[in-house]
């Protein structure tokens, strides 16, 4: 079992000819990863990395039955393509592309109420169930199939904390990037009611980051109803406040946001907080041993 | 990206958004010249820098005559201002702004910004204006108020009244407030704004609504789309280092430590500043240079860092996914032959292609201390650097 995705899961890549895309394409393909269709208008008829190209989202879910599409649209584009994927009734949009303005992701939040496709992202690594689908840009070799939930605000940080995962021999059920733009689809929450609900994930690690409070909102969620362990991080220790570092959302404003209030209400909430990136896969190993399930999590 | 207060009222006028009027002046004459053209006896000259808190540091002067306007432009013109936002080392000041004297009944708050939790925008108004608004958000929260706008309708007549009535606004001059709420608004989502700030928004004493200040930044993300907003950059409001790494596309921001940082990727970037204090030191910057950096991306990143004399040590952590550590490997020994380094650099590399990156460096007959892990390249730059 995982969450979101598997190896039955049919995925479309919108815009599939440009370059970032097709390289991605290409190393998905190389996973394992289903990819039956791509997107690119004009292009329909086409093929891509062996893949059939449509003019349309529509199209191709027609011709194909893809039901998750991922988005490498450039940004000025990026907001209509994950309209077209919502109005095409795809289960799940999964939107690589960073720097989107933000006011096209207010509108876009608000289109998508009431419609069922669940946006993951914008500005995200992607998906992955090790050894069954990898959806997005992150390297495939460094998970491992297994029973520890991964979620994060940041890209480069969860391949540093899924690789020390690995290295100690535990696999991972499914890692979610939920992308670190201020205005997103997937928070923490509904990630962690997914790796709460399913059976072959024990253990749940969430790497957060500063700005925004959506860490102190997972951790009254996890005080309440989570019931296996999770372990964290928060990046941004040290950023000064009112600097933006690197991603649009993370950014500490009217002394809102800091990481200090962030690893307090996890603490709060039973969540071990890692002090430095370098000990997240220790903390976790260190929390499983003592509730009796580093054996069961142990996978290679 | 933040614009001049006498820029973000010339665009509050464009939108038929009431504002006090004045004129920008770069030297005690052109101060004097706009001063003439004022119609009120009563000038207020205004400091323009990108930060708040200019009033309590000194920057508004308040003239009488043409002589004062004069001597305070002359005062201020070149000076220094240190504000609580400005950090301790202040800014200069290379503008002003001449503005007609208003005559001020009270003072309110009025601004727009993202909020988070619904991802909407939302309206703020508190009848507390012309005071740190942080501070009245902490001390007496029951007096903001806060109206969600749905992006589809926009603001509404009925919210930006509402807004106005609990703001104590006098009831026959709601109208005029909620028509400035209104066009405040359409200035956020035409211009694409991340914060709309007008504090204070005042009353006159002949019954006016008006912004006697404005505060304006603008979603980077969305200014391609707004050629009129990009012109109005001052670079001498940023950090010419910053500048420099963004012609390069690459994601800088200065600190005030000794040892310079080079990763791959925000978050991770972020951490490895975190790491670097935990073990005692303090980074000089803040440095992501994307996913895709090239050999000659790299080599720029170092001259950057380098041209910060405040560096005394450089700590490299890259964690290669999708791009290789051979490349990254390459790029660090092209840079450190052409900027001479002369300072201690520290490289940790994983990911793809580690062992062809390791290799190299380690053949390439450079002073580089390998680390194998972010919290062994922290520790070593840290003693390295003393």
């Amino acid at each position: 079992m995982s969450v979101y995705i598997n190896k039955d899961t049919k995925v479309l890549v919108q815009g599939i000819t440009g370059s970032t895309a097709l390289f991605h394409t290409k190393q998905m393909l190389e996973y394992g990863t289903k990819i039956v269709a791509g997107v690119t208008p004009g292009k329909g008829g086409t093929e891509a990395e062996g893949v059939p190209v449509f003019n349309t989202v529509e199209d191709a879910v027609k011709a194909t039955g893809a039901n998750v599409s991922v988005i490498y649209v450039p940004a000025p584009f990026a907001a209509d393509a994950i309209l077209e994927a919502v109005d095409a009734g795809l289960d799940m949009a999964i939107c690589i592309t960073e720097h989107i303005p933000v006011l096209d992701m207010v509108k876009v939040k608000r289109y998508m109420e009431g419609k069922k496709t669940r946006l993951v992202g914008p500005n995200c690594p992607g998906v992955i169930t090790p050894d069954e689908c990898k959806i997005g840009i992150m390297p495939g070799y460094i998970h491992k199939k297994g029973h520890v939930g991964v979620v994060s605000r940041s890209g480069t940080l969860t391949y540093e904390a899924t690789h020390q995962l690995s290295e100690e021999g535990i696999g991972q059920s499914t890692a979610v990037g939920i992308g670190g733009d201020p205005v997103n689809g997937t928070n923490f929450i509904d990630v962690l009611k997914e790796f709460n609900e399913d059976e072959d994930t024990y253990a749940v690690v969430m790497i957060g980051e500063i700005g925004g409070t959506a860490e102190e909102e997972a951790a009254e969620w996890v005080k309440a109803n989570m019931t296996k362990p999770v372990v964290g991080f928060i990046g941004g220790q040290t950023a000064p406040e009112g600097k933006r570092m690197g991603h649009a959302g993370a950014i500490i404003s009217g002394g809102k946001g800091t990481a200090a209030d962030k690893i307090k209400a996890m603490n709060d909430a039973g969540i071990e907080v890692a002090d430095t990136p370098s000990v997240i896969g220790e903390t976790l190993i260190k929390v499983i041993r003592e509730q009796g399930l580093y054996d069961k999590c142990k996978t290679h | 990206m933040n614009i001049h207060e006498y820029q973000g009222k010339e665009l509050l006028r464009q939108y038929g958004v009431a504002v006090s009027y004045g004129t920008v002046a770069f030297s005690p004459e052109e101060a004097v010249k706009a001063a003439k053209e004022l119609s009120t006896d009563v000038v207020v000259v205004k400091a323009q820098i990108h930060a708040g808190g200019r009033g309590k540091a000194g920057g508004v002067k308040i003239a009488k005559n043409l002589d004062e306007v004069r001597t305070y432009a002359k005062e201020l013109l070149g000076k220094v201002l240190v504000t609580h936002q400005t950090g301790p080392e202040g800014k200069e000041i290379k503008r002003l702004l001449i503005e007609e004297g208003s005559d001020i009944k009270k003072e309110y708050y009025v601004g727009l910004v993202l909020d988070r939790q619904t991802s909407r925008v939302t309206l703020m108004g508190s009848e507390e204006g012309g005071v740190d608004i942080e501070e009245v958000s902490e001390q007496t929260p029951e007096k903001i108020f806060k109206e969600i706008i749905d992006p589809v309708i926009g603001l509404t007549g009925f919210q930006a009244r509402r807004m106005a009535f609990n703001m104590n606004i006098p009831p026959k001059l709601v109208n005029k407030a909620a028509k400035f709420m209104l066009g405040l608004y359409t200035v956020f989502i035409e211009k694409d704004a991340s914060i709309v700030e007008i504090n204070p928004l005042v009353e006159t004493g002949d019954g006016n609504i008006l912004a006697l200040d404005a505060k304006f930044d603008f979603d980077e993300n969305a200014l391609y789309r707004h050629k009129d907003i990009v012109e109005l950059r001052d670079f001498d409001e940023e950090d010419a280092k910053e500048i420099e790494a963004s012609k390069y596309d690459l994601s800088y921001i200065s600190l005030d430590g000794n040892i310079g940082c080079m990763v791959n990727g925000a978050g991770l970037a972020m951490a490895t500043m975190d790491t670097i204090n935990y073990y005692g030191g303090t980074p000089a910057n803040f440095l992501d240079v994307g996913g895709g950096a090239t050999a000659e991306k790299v080599t720029e990143a170092f001259k950057i860092i380098l041209s910060d004399k405040n560096v005394k040590g450089i700590f490299v952590n890259i964690f290669g996914g999708i791009m290789k550590c051979d490349i990254i490997a390459e790029g660090v020994i092209q840079a450190a032959k052409e900027v001479s380094l002369n300072v201690p650099l520290v490289v940790r590399l994983e990911g793809t292609n580690v062992e062809i990156g390791k290799k190299l460096l380690n053949e390439s007959g450079l002073n580089i201390v390998a680390a194998g892990t972010m919290a062994d390249g922290a520790k070593q730059i840290v003693e390295l650097v003393g």
